[in-house]
């Protein structure tokens, strides 16, 4: 058990390092920005009062080092600064913004994961038949076409044909569950074509792995049946691989968030960052990719130590 | 042992007629095993005799109705206890699998399922079957385990299959294919992967519990002496076709067709040796080294020896012993942590970087797996011709003449010069990387496990060109080996390795005889011999002692 | 090599179609389109016609002529892209291969950190700061691109390195340069080659999600993504222009991605 433990915990002080390289390269990143970064965002007409003004808002006349702590000891305790667009609190706007994105890529993964774990397991149970090769071929395209290209053809399809679904997905928390449902069904369906696709291409790669091992084929000279040997002998040792995926989809969700977002005119946080960036409101966009960046980095994390954790060799130890 | 007369009165338990056995290579199908007719009889141990390559593994789970991915059955009858495996519904012949036919495998630690103790894993097939309870099955086990003498039978099988050691996972294989009382347990080289002491443990094993339970068995093995002990019926194998097939006995004493004889002729050299005990020169000299990967951790340990000119040292031990790693001190790719190696005189520097051009030009090294010793992107003119022009600065066409010449001393045609080592067949690979070595004139060759992956007539032949080019051009070996036989056939001087350190070494004459050192005594002892009656011999000794 | 075009089946034979008219279309530009790349000729999103098979755009721009430019703009630099992080990413993954220690320690700890990182994000973050043109673009993407083809070329190189070939060729002495160019490029060259056909249907869909985004080439370039994002409007009155440029992208891709699958597969098929 001190292996396993001592593993997951070299894994999660590595993921918090991690995380403080990229609040470091995220802050420098700025930092190196060409110029004066006053002048840069003012433009060339700006005052000096107002030059300097803008300094001290973004204690712009403070060294490097201490406006980097007093940037992460705000950012923990919530205060996220003011974007330079409206003079707003960045932690107004953003907090309701991830719990969209996170309502989007949560209500995609809830039936996006089972029906590409169950299409992966079917593709490799029947390899090579007429099943497989459509499967296949379908996700070999589904992983090919851009994000917005599905978007497009859905709402071509599913908005514009026949409206059924509205293709601005604007939500808002008067709505009910049903009717936030209803507004984000296209873009759920589009981040679930491309999702679905890696997963299930990754799940049915990972089982025929393991049925191509010694002892599956050990279990079928033993007269084990077929459902038998997927569910009891194969599964077990797919799991780390599966569990890996599954979670390195979940991340791609959440990034994969920005492009369909801007698509659909969705109030998420990649709407935001994508907005941010266009103005160069820089306070938001370090703000929202550290957000961003956590989020990945945790889910990264999550995906490592559940697949130590599901791999029988380093839960009992010799 | 069940006599002659009494087989011939029963009606064979499993019959197969004219089998033929394809295999699909990408691009056609090709006959794996040919034309084949085998009986078994109640209680019968057969054995299955070939070299790779011969379609034994696949006769034997065509036994059980069974082929691999890419193989199909293109003809023939194979029938079980009356029952045809080719014609009768999928679901009744598994039925048969796992309760009435079993198998173990070669590799006990890829067949176990890591994800599930040893005990559910035994307990799956009889359940399944329907032919006890999962109460009934963990006491069947532990009577097995009992009987199979592994160590702590109660709670080993509460183990995973990673937490066990090689050997005692064998067993608990044989333990798994006995647990329905079986009528054919098929054993697929079920020793091969051990080391020689631990092999003995398994053979033992075997050989009890079949005779005491009176199982039939069909028993595939590359290695006669393996057989000899434990079959009552032999049959011979090549290229997917019957050789010969026969009472063990009979056939061990008088062998009828070329190709067994062959195999069973023990391993010797057509080549004489030339003696010359008049040439003192020590060209390697090692003294009281050690070595490790980790701080701290020696591998081996104090480590004294000399290879003489024109000389072949032995170095034996089994898996473990550290034998490798003093191949690796020596190249330099270890180095070493104190003592110190002097070859041809001079000092030589621990470690690979600081050791000159003609330094690494006197010493060569040829592999274990002539498959990745060799560039798969080269030709065999660079692939021999590099070191040509390394060493030697030859350029055009005298590196061409000179590697046609090289060809011809290992025997090889010089159209090969052309060829990529894909083309050619594992035997000829090794004769490439023989050539290579040559074709830097060096002193000393270290050979690491040269012949373990090739079959035994082929070795043979690579042992014999070794001695050749000994005695041509007075190189010496340093040969690293698992193997007593090889050892037997080539050694001037033996070195026997056991956990680091060296234990015992000596003239092959001193060596061989007795008085020896225990783990010498162990090592040699538990090579399989030829006689039928060896391994019962050999645990009256153990027993007497 | 054309017995073993020969040999492939139908569906890379398909894809090996769709990128040669890829290419043809690079090549031949000027020559294919009908009108210049940004001339206004007609009306706003006028229909198909004679004159434009593929209608007009927002500014009354030929479709087609934008769509044959736009092959040339995105692909163009995509295969930059690619093959600056190859040369980048291939060349620090052999070394940490062959060289090990903290050579390899190094790099690969720095791959961790930016790997961590997700990449539209980590693009979109540099672009606010450095501004959105060309060369930044090609320099980010590429940059970002390499981490991946450096952790492939590195396992690779490995799987290469453990072979006893490589032992015999240090054993004679040779150089690292020598054992890197003879010994482990020429074996690690089929896998790399397929991974190369991968990354470049991530690089181009990643460019062309940045301009849809608004922050990728910059109009008036015609460039498959951004015409997407510029027509998009013209979804909602049903009229399809910004299917056009979308198709493309990912008929290439599907294409790309066809022979890449073929590749793989073959080379998997090899090893077995």
């Amino acid at each position: 058990m001190n292996k396993l433990a001592a593993m997951i915990t070299k894994r999660i002080v590595f993921g918090v390092l991690t995380l403080f390289a990229i609040s470091l390269l995220i802050f420098v990143g700025v930092e190196a920005l060409p110029g004066d970064l006053a002048e840069a965002i003012l433009g060339q007409n700006a005052t000096p009062e107002t030059i300097q003004a803008f300094r001290t808002e973004l204690k712009l006349d403070l060294p490097a080092h201490e406006r980097y702590f007093a940037w992460i000891n705000a950012f923990v305790h919530g205060d996220l600064g003011k974007s330079l667009a409206n003079g707003r609190p960045i932690a107004e706007v953003i907090g309701w913004r991830f719990a969209n994105s996170l309502l989007l890529a949560g209500a995609t993964a809830l039936f996006a994961i089972p029906l590409a774990i169950i299409l992966g397991l079917l593709a490799a149970i029947y390899r090579d038949s007429w099943f497989d090769k459509c499967i296949s071929m379908v996700t070999l395209s589904a992983i090919s076409l851009p994000e917005f290209f599905v978007a497009y053809i859905l709402i071509a399809l599913l908005s514009v044909q026949i409206f059924l679904f509205p293709s601005i997905s604007n939500i808002n928390d008067q709505m009910s569950v049903f009717q936030k449902m209803h507004a984000i069904f296209l873009p759920c369906l589009t981040l679930a074509f491309v999702v679905v696709g890696h997963m299930m291409r990754m799940t049915r790669a990972a089982i025929i792995n393991v049925l191509s091992s010694p002892f599956i084929e050990m279990a079928k000279l033993k007269g084990i049946g077929r459902k038998r040997i997927i569910v009891k002998h194969a599964l077990p040792n797919a799991l780390s691989p599966i569990i890996n995926v599954v979670v390195l989809n979940l991340a791609y969700l959440v990034v994969g968030v920005v492009v369909v977002e801007v698509v659909f005119v969705y109030p998420g946080l990649g709407q935001l960052l994508v907005d941010a960036v266009s103005k160069r409101d820089l306070p938001v966009v370090q703000a929202s990719g550290l957000i961003f960046a956590a989020t990945y980095v945790f889910l990264n994390l999550t995906a490592d130590v559940l697949s130590m954790l599901s791999n029988p060799k380093l839960r009992n130890p010799r | 042992m069940v006599a002659l007369h009494d087989i011939n009165k029963q009606k064979p338990l499993l019959d197969i007629k004219q089998l033929n056995i394809e295999g699909f290579d990408g691009e056609k199908w090709s006959s794996i095993v040919k034309n084949m007719d085998m009986k078994l009889m109640r209680g019968e141990v057969l054995g299955l005799i070939g070299e790779s390559g011969a379609g034994k593994s696949t006769l034997g789970l065509a036994a059980m109705g069974y082929t691999q991915t890419g193989c199909r059955i293109a003809s023939g009858s194979i029938h079980f206890d009356g029952l045809s495996l080719t014609d009768a519904p999928e679901q009744s012949v598994i039925e048969l699998r796992g309760s009435r036919i079993s198998y173990v495998a070669q590799s006990a630690a890829a067949s176990f399922n890591p994800a599930h103790k040893l005990i559910d894993q035994f307990a799956e097939g009889p359940v399944q079957h329907g032919i006890m309870s999962y109460t009934e099955a963990v006491e069947k086990a532990i009577d097995l385990f009992r009987r199979l003498d592994l160590p702590d039978p109660e709670n080993i099988g509460f183990r995973y299959p990673h937490q066990v050691s090689g050997g005692q996972l064998q067993r608990a294989m044989v333990a798994m294919a006995m647990a329905t009382d079986p009528d054919i347990i098929i054993f697929d080289e079920p020793t091969t992967a051990l080391d020689v002491t631990t092999q003995i443990e398994v053979l033992v094993a075997i050989k009890d519990v079949i005779k005491e339970l009176n199982t039939a068995a069909i028993y595939i093995t590359h290695d006669l002496a393996v057989v000899a002990q434990l079959a009552d019926r032999i049959m011979v194998l090549r290229h997917g076709n019957l050789i010969e097939a026969g009472d063990a006995r009979q056939m061990l004493d008088n062998p009828k067709e070329d190709y067994t004889r062959r195999l069973l002729a023990v391993r010797s050299l057509g080549e004489e040796k030339i003696r010359n005990e008049k040439d003192p020169n020590v060209i390697l000299d090692i003294n009281g080294v050690s070595a490790g990967y980790q701080k701290g951790v020696n591998i081996v340990q104090d480590i004294n020896l000399r290879v003489k000119r024109r000389k072949t040292v032995a170095v034996v031990g089994e898996s473990g012993s550290g034998k490798t790693t003093v191949a690796r001190i020596v190249t330099g790719l270890l180095p070493a942590r104190g003592g110190q190696i002097s070859f041809s005189g001079e000092r030589l520097s621990p470690d690979l970087a600081s050791r000159d051009r003609e330094c690494l030009r006197r010493l060569q090294m040829i592999y274990q797996m002539p498959d990745v010793a060799l560039n798969p992107r080269q030709k065999i003119k660079t692939i021999i011709g590099r070191p040509l022009s390394f060493y030697f600065g030859m350029k055009g066409k005298e590196v061409t003449a000179r590697v046609k010449e090289l060809l011809g001393m290992v025997e090889l045609p010089e159209s090969y010069i052309d060829r990529y080592p894909a083309e050619l067949s594992g035997g000829e690979k090794q004769r490439i990387c023989i050539a290579r070595a040559l074709a830097a004139n060096p002193d000393l060759i270290i050979c690491d496990e040269v012949t373990s992956a090739l079959d035994q007539l082929v070795a043979e032949g690579i042992l014999n060109l070794l001695q050749r080019l000994q005695n041509e051009l007075g190189i010496s070996y340093l040969f690293i080996t698992h193997d007593l036989a090889t050892v037997k056939a080539i050694a001037d001087e033996i070195v026997v390795m056991y956990k680091g350190r060296i234990v015992e070494q000596g003239l092959k004459s001193e060596i061989l005889k007795p008085p020896h050192h225990d783990y010498t005594q162990l090592l040699l002892s538990s090579v399989p011999e030829m006689d039928p009656d060896w391994l019962d011999n050999l645990l009256e000794e153990r027993a007497a002692a | 090599m054309f017995t073993l075009i020969q040999q492939a089946p139908l569906s890379a034979k398909i894809g090996m179609v769709i990128i040669l008219l890829n290419l043809l279309t690079i090549l031949l530009a000027p020559q294919m389109a009908p009108y210049g790349e940004t001339e206004l000729v007609g009306d706003v999103w006028a229909p198909m016609s004679s004159e434009h098979m593929l209608g007009t755009d927002q500014l009354g721009r030929d479709m087609l002529t934008r769509v044959v430019y736009g092959a040339r703009n995105t692909i163009s630099i995509a295969l930059t892209i690619v093959f600056l992080s190859f040369v980048v990413g291939c060349s620090c993954g052999l070394l940490a291969a062959t060289m090990g220690g903290w050579v390899d320690q190094t790099i690969g700890r720095l791959v961790d950190i930016i790997m961590a990182f997700p990449t539209l994000i980590f693009a979109l973050m540099v672009l606010s700061v450095m501004g959105t043109s060309i060369p930044t673009l090609i320099g980010v993407i590429a940059i970002l691109d390499s981490t991946r083809v450096f952790r492939v070329s590195r396992a690779v190189a490995m799987d290469i390195e453990v072979m006893d070939f490589v032992e015999v060729a240090r054993l004679r002495g040779e150089g690292l340069w020598w054992i890197m160019r003879n010994e482990i490029l020429p074996n690690a060259l089929p896998p790399l080659i397929a991974e190369f056909g991968l990354r470049f249907c991530f690089v181009f869909l990643f460019i062309s999600s940045l301009s849809f985004l608004g922050l990728g080439i910059q109009p008036p370039t015609a460039d498959w993504g951004s015409m997407v994002r510029e027509n998009a409007g013209a979804i909602s009155f049903g009229i399809y222009s910004p299917m056009y440029p979308a198709a493309a992208i990912a008929i290439l891709t599907i294409g790309v991605n066809l022979v890449v699958d073929w590749m793989l597969n073959r080379s998997s098929l090899l090893r077995t």
